[in-house]
């Protein structure tokens, strides 16, 4: 059974940007996730290494 | 529990479901119910946690921190990640589609029986999830206060059912601002008074120390080892495949970001969520290790789960039970003695007294989990192997002992809270696939939007009666945050699948994905049955099986195979 239905693209622009202070692309925004993940997994170990 | 407590629990539950569904009074649009309304960021990185932080979350893991240390933050290193992977790529699609499921997306981009494959994947794993979801809470809370199981079942899920019929989409998120508000003020009230709790001499690097030399502060683990069930790899590769597989493919979650305005708003509540994740996590894991420190210095239970005590000490074997907790507190006597010394030798600048007071201490605490193992063993000969877990009681027993009433109020309420809205939020879900996937596309594909909005609310309390129905047969399962984890890594690695080869691989039709994906998750129940892996690669094994399978059976097909029907790949 198949049955493609129409594609109804949704009226939004993808190229909008994050809105956000310090942040200008989305670009901008990733970096900064994967760096407060860097700096947890990071802690972490340090953490790990400290105490054990 | 106290009046005050009741008045606490019943008036923060019933406030915030009757909020819910006078804010969301009068939604008769399709797309309002199913979607929302134009959710901003904030409150759909809210939307997006509360729908994953469900009551176990709260409830257990203190319990896996107490326990067995800070290991389990290991399971949300693929958070970031996954989430990353979601904002760029399938966040996009599913917008410029402007589909109500996940799974509508797959029919648009293969064909009707890989939707609905990819549907009824979902509904089986989630529909088992939402009877977890308010059985495991229920459970602990009614052991431990006395209060009747079934009808603690019944009276949450039905309140749960009324507001989320009512309001759809938008009463679980108006709704889950509130319980999470609760959750945190309950959760941050509880680490404060903890903190006050602690003896007075100890400082915060004598803590450390403590639970660092009691093994509770190993975050991070660097084995490769595929039997250990939390490693640093295991969490990076496996649990990636997991949080994609549940982010990225289970309608609960995916409903939360796609009830936003706009792609932005989406993507925003995402990476809000890829932020704050593991620092959550951590700090709710953190508390049980607090709570470990904490019993070093305090008389703690043999058993923290009240039924252990009483079905060791049946049939007569009271004087055994009492023999098994004299040597357990003696063990423990022993153990503060030595940790005081330590803490005196400590700051009296003395470090070898110190060390050897510690040893004394560790020695005294291995004793005592050797009577503890000894006396959990001679429990599970007589209940029939079944110990319950230990490990959930152990938040719940600290707040009952140790908390003022009206505290305890709120941190129950806020248990609840959290049953609410991830419960919510997947009895939503459910609907939601029921009435998109199948009910509009396989029995009325006539049907108004009125009588989707219809339909959609007697499927919502169909889940919902489904739930509680499971919850009311629910058997008591490993640790249960686990037992939610493990029954979603067995079926979200192939739903993941799906939607790679989807996305990526434009030139596998449906006919090959479906049998692949079929193939691909009988492979994982055989491997879940035969191997002794950690289930955090049990995703990554079925994507990779139904991605691997899909492109040898497309070969096998040829090319005249069905194909891309979208062009957007």
């Amino acid at each position: 059974m198949k049955s493609p239905a129409p594609v109804k693209p949704a009226p939004e622009i993808e190229t909008e940007t994050p809105g956000l202070p310090l942040f200008r692309s989305w670009r901008a925004v990733y970096v900064f996730v994967l760096a407060c993940f860097v700096l947890w997994v990071g802690l972490l170990i340090a953490l790990t290494e400290m105490f054990s | 529990m106290s009046p005050l407590d009741f008045v606490v629990l019943i008036g923060s539950m019933l406030g915030i479901a009757g909020y819910g569904i006078w804010q969301t009074r009068g939604r008769r649009d399709l797309n309002a119910y199913l979607k929302g309304g134009h959710t901003p960021w904030f409150a759909i990185g809210l939307s997006v946690m509360a729908t994953q932080a469900s009551a176990v979350t709260f409830l257990s893991t203190p319990g896996q921190g107490y326990a067995d240390g800070l290991g389990f933050v290991q399971v949300y290193f693929g958070v970031p990640l996954a989430l990353l992977i979601i904002a760029i790529f399938f966040l996009p699609i599913f917008r410029r589609l402007n589909v109500f499921t996940a799974y509508e997306y797959l029919g648009r981009r293969f064909d009707t029986k890989t939707r609905l494959l990819g549907a009824a994947l979902f509904l089986v794993q989630r529909g088992l999830g939402a009877g977890l979801t308010i059985y495991a809470p229920a459970i602990v809370l009614t052991t431990v206060f006395g209060w009747p199981l079934d009808l603690t079942i019944i009276c949450s899920g039905l309140l749960v059912i009324i507001y989320t019929v009512a309001g759809g989409n938008d009463a679980v998120t108006v709704t889950q601002k509130y319980q999470l508000g609760i959750i945190f003020a309950g959760m941050l009230t509880a680490f404060g008074l903890l903190l006050a709790k602690l003896p007075a001499g100890l400082t915060s690097g004598d803590t450390l120390t403590l639970a660092g030399g009691f093994q509770k502060l190993h975050a991070v683990n660097f084995s490769t080892s595929l039997h250990e069930r939390y490693t640093l790899w295991s969490g990076l590769l496996g649990g990636t495949f997991l949080m994609l597989s549940y982010f990225g493919t289970d309608q609960s979650q995916v409903q939360r970001y796609l009830s936003g305005a706009s792609l932005r708003e989406g993507r925003l509540g995402l990476m809000f969520n890829a932020v704050c994740k593991i620092p959550m996590q951590f700090s709710i894991l953190f508390l049980g290790v607090l709570i470990f420190v904490f019993y070093q210095f305090e008389p703690a239970p043999l058993f923290f789960n009240p039924v252990s005590a009483r079905v060791l000490a049946g049939q007569g074997n009271g004087p055994k039970l009492q023999a098994y907790e004299a040597s357990f507190n003696n063990t423990q006597t022993e153990k503060q003695q030595q940790l005081r010394a330590w803490i005196a030798a400590r700051h009296g600048g003395n470090p070898i007294a110190a060390n050897a007071a510690f040893a004394a201490a560790a020695q005294a605490q291995r004793q005592g989990e050797q009577i503890r193992q000894s006396a959990a063993q001679e429990l599970a000969a007589k209940n029939h192997g079944t110990t319950g877990n230990e490990a959930d009681y152990v938040f719940i027993t600290f707040i009952l002992h140790q908390l003022p009433h009206g505290i305890i109020g709120l941190l129950v309420a806020a248990f609840f809270a959290a049953t609410f809205s991830s419960k919510a939020a997947e009895l939503n879900a459910l609907s939601s696939s029921t009435t998109i996937d199948f009910y509009r596309h396989l029995i009325r594909r006539d049907a108004t939007d009125a009588a989707c909005v219809k339909a959609s609310k007697w499927f919502t309390a169909f889940w919902g009666v489904v739930a509680i129905g499971f919850a009311l047969y629910a058997h008591l399962v490993e640790n249960l945050i686990q037992a939610v984890n493990i029954l979603g890594s067995i079926f979200y690695g192939v739903m993941l699948g799906l939607f790679v080869v989807a996305f990526f691989l434009r030139h596998v039709g449906g006919t090959a994905v479906f049998w692949a994906a079929l193939a691909a998750q009988t492979l994982v129940f055989v491997l879940f049955r035969e191997l002794s892996i950690s289930y955090l690669w049990y995703p990554l094994i079925g994507c990779a099986a139904c991605v691997a399978l899909s492109c040898l059976l497309q070969l096998f097909l040829g090319a005249d195979g069905e194909r891309d029907n979208l062009g957007t790949t």
